[in-house]
């Protein structure tokens, strides 16, 4: 009881226990002087012992008898039921019994009339079918058992000792299964299910790898894992779960697998609100919550990013989010586990929802709101480890630079040959980046190539500037721009000047320059801009990033 | 781990099964000496023991465990390299 009250309180709700006396339930059901009348229960849970329940079933008997028996077993329970209901007006909860006794036949012990093992199975179908005739909601024993296994549930030992048919150890998930119903009955559930998108519902980043770069669909195991997930979260959408997007992305990328990938399960009719953009995702999800007019603590954010995770559970502790594993084909029972979503019962609104909700959203849209970042920043110690372009890194460099389409200012791709040129040549600027956090090594993210130039070498031109998206809002920009002045001004530069290119693809930074204290300085042909920034003075951008030469 | 260290994590077990810091057993103590310590409180002290220590009890052994020091014996004799 210790268990179901703590699993209780997890979902918000202060539960009293009272627990008949042993082999009385009967009788205190019926009694009106007895201490369960005088508790006034508002819900009753039936639990009782599988031996209790097959008390009378004999192997020996025709399998007619054998039917009688459950038939009048299932009644008795039945009026059990609607003595507790009749009497207090309450909840009523059975749990199944879990699969205790060993087999007599084997693999076909139904065929065995009045054997224990069969009579479980069968008292299990008849419970559920009786259960939802009455409006009882049922606590699938059976069902977990069959997850976990028997051992984690059940000893012998135990039985035999002190009648305890459920293993201490197994208390506190048969106190949450319990609790997810009591829950569901005051409406404390999940309502929604926020997906993020890159290597969450595809493998890949669809901004960099393109449409047809995402690993989705047949021919790899993995693109099967990913369409297995997408199908879990769009049959979760048709029994009534919101399904929306918090994704840091170019909305026009976001949407376009939703739009024309072949083996995109799901599609953006599916999504109630779609929220693909760069703001922090806290604030997606508190926009997420107003558009679609449920509580923050209704929104189960999935996503395989454990920043993004850690900073949501900082900053909205009241959202669930999943620790989801590293491997895509576990995502779905990771979620199915948590029990986030136990409902009780079906209705046409639910197959309907994300319609209804659809409807409301989309007459409003995402806009930014403030979610305080400099703590969460702070407290991930941060430290940027940098170097020039080496042999030892060349491989890295090479594909991160023709492989960057979204944060990349000019777009210039590179050949091995290219590097290796470079790697020999001082007077070049040549940046690859790593960032470390207490996560861990996010691996090179930033490389930065800046060249002197002539014959004015007072001025350094910003070649190429890119970065992964991964690390986008974290003030790595700063932190690099503080590296690069530093570095330039070494080279002998006293002006920095930049350039961005635009693409299909990286609208995001066109404003990066500016934002970073950049002046104006041409324009160019196909749109392209330059701007610059006098090294003379310059004060280094505060982060909360410590840069090391590595 | 001898005799009395064994004795001594007993008692925190029970302390914490019990939620009652002035618990001390000794290998005279029974179940009947300790306020609260009922059937349900038994079972959940003997699995909690078996998993500090690594041991399975059979079902013949937990019945003959009429006091602690039934119990220090028995986890002697199953510890015992």
């Amino acid at each position: 009881m210790p268990a179901i009250r703590i699993a209780a309180l997890r979902r918000g709700l202060w539960l009293t226990t009272y627990a008949g006396e042993y082999g009385q339930y009967a009788r205190e059901l019926l009694d009106p002087g007895s201490g369960l009348h005088a508790f006034q229960p508002t819900a009753v849970l039936f639990a009782l012992d599988a031996q209790h329940l097959l008390a009378g079933f004999d192997v020996a008997e025709p399998a007619d008898v054998s039917t009688r028996r459950l038939d009048e077993l299932v009644d008795s329970l039945g009026r059990h039921w609607h003595t507790a209901r009749a009497a207090f007006g309450c909840a009523v909860l059975q749990q199944t019994v879990p699969p205790l006794f060993p087999t007599l036949l084997g693999n076909n012990e139904h065929r065995v009339p009045g054997s224990a093992a069969g009579v479980v199975a069968a008292l299990n179908g008849r419970l559920r079918e009786r259960a939802d005739a009455e409006g009882v909601d049922i606590v699938a024993l059976d069902a977990q058992v069959a997850q976990d296994g028997l051992r984690a549930w059940h000893d012998p030992v135990l039985w035999h000792s002190a009648k305890q048919e459920v293993h201490p150890a197994a208390a506190p998930m048969y106190g949450e299964l319990v609790s997810r119903l009591l829950a569901a009955g005051q409406g404390c559930v999940a309502k929604c299910l926020a997906l993020d998108l890159d290597n969450t519902l595809w493998g890949g980043v669809v901004g960099d790898d393109g449409l047809d770069g995402i690993v989705l669909g047949q021919g790899s195991a993995l693109g099967e894992a990913y369409v297995a997930f997408q199908r879990y979260a769009r049959d979760l959408s048709r029994r009534g779960v919101i399904l929306a997007v918090c994704s840091k992305n170019d909305e026009v990328n976001a949407l376009e697998p939703f739009e024309r990938h072949p083996e995109m399960v799901l599609r953006r009719d599916d999504i109630a609100c779609f929220a693909a953009n760069w703001t922090d995702k806290p604030a997606n999800l508190r926009q997420i919550a107003e558009n679609l007019s449920i509580g923050l603590d209704a929104l189960v954010f999935a996503d395989d990013n454990p920043f993004e995770r850690a900073l949501v559970r900082r900053e909205l502790p009241m959202v669930a989010v999943p620790e989801l594993p590293a491997d895509p084909a576990l995502y779905a029972h990771c979620i199915a586990a948590a029990g986030y979503f136990e409902g009780v019962r079906l209705t046409k609104e639910d197959a309907e929802r994300t319609q209804l909700y659809q409807a409301n959203a989309l007459r409003e849209t995402l806009r930014a709101s403030a979610t305080d970042l400099d703590g969460y920043l702070r407290s991930l110690e941060m430290e940027m480890r940098w170097r020039r372009f080496d042999a030892l890194g060349q491989a890295r460099i090479v594909q991160l630079i023709n492989k960057t389409n979204q944060f990349n200012l000019t777009t210039r791709r590179i050949s091995e040959s290219e590097v290796a040129a470079l790697i020999a040549e001082p007077r070049t600027l040549t940046l690859q980046i790593r960032l470390l956090d207490r996560f861990g090594d996010n691996g090179v993210i930033a490389i930065v190539i800046g060249r002197m130039l002539t014959p004015d070498t007072h001025h350094m031109l910003l070649d190429t500037w890119l970065m992964s998206c991964r690390v986008l809002g974290r003030q790595v920009e700063e932190a690099t721009l503080n590296l690069v002045a530093s570095e330039a001004r070494r080279l002998g530069a006293a002006r920095l000047v930049g350039q961005y290119r635009p693409t299909a693809k990286n609208g995001m930074v066109r404003e990066h320059y500016p934002k970073l204290g950049f002046a104006p300085l041409s324009e160019m042909p196909a749109g392209a801009t330059q701007w610059v920034l006098p090294l003379d003075g310059y004060v280094a951008r505060p982060t909360f990033i410590r840069t090391i030469e590595d | 781990m001898d005799r009395t260290q064994v004795l001594a994590s007993l008692s925190e077990i029970m302390r914490d099964v019990l939620d009652d810091p002035s618990v001390t057993l000794t290998p005279t103590t029974a179940a009947s000496d300790i306020e609260g310590w009922d059937s349900m409180t038994n079972i959940t002290f003997v699995v909690e023991v078996e998993r500090r220590f690594g041991v399975k009890f059979r079902t013949a052994e937990i019945e003959e465990m009429h006091n602690v020091g039934d119990m220090l014996d028995m986890i002697a004799s199953k510890t015992a390299a």
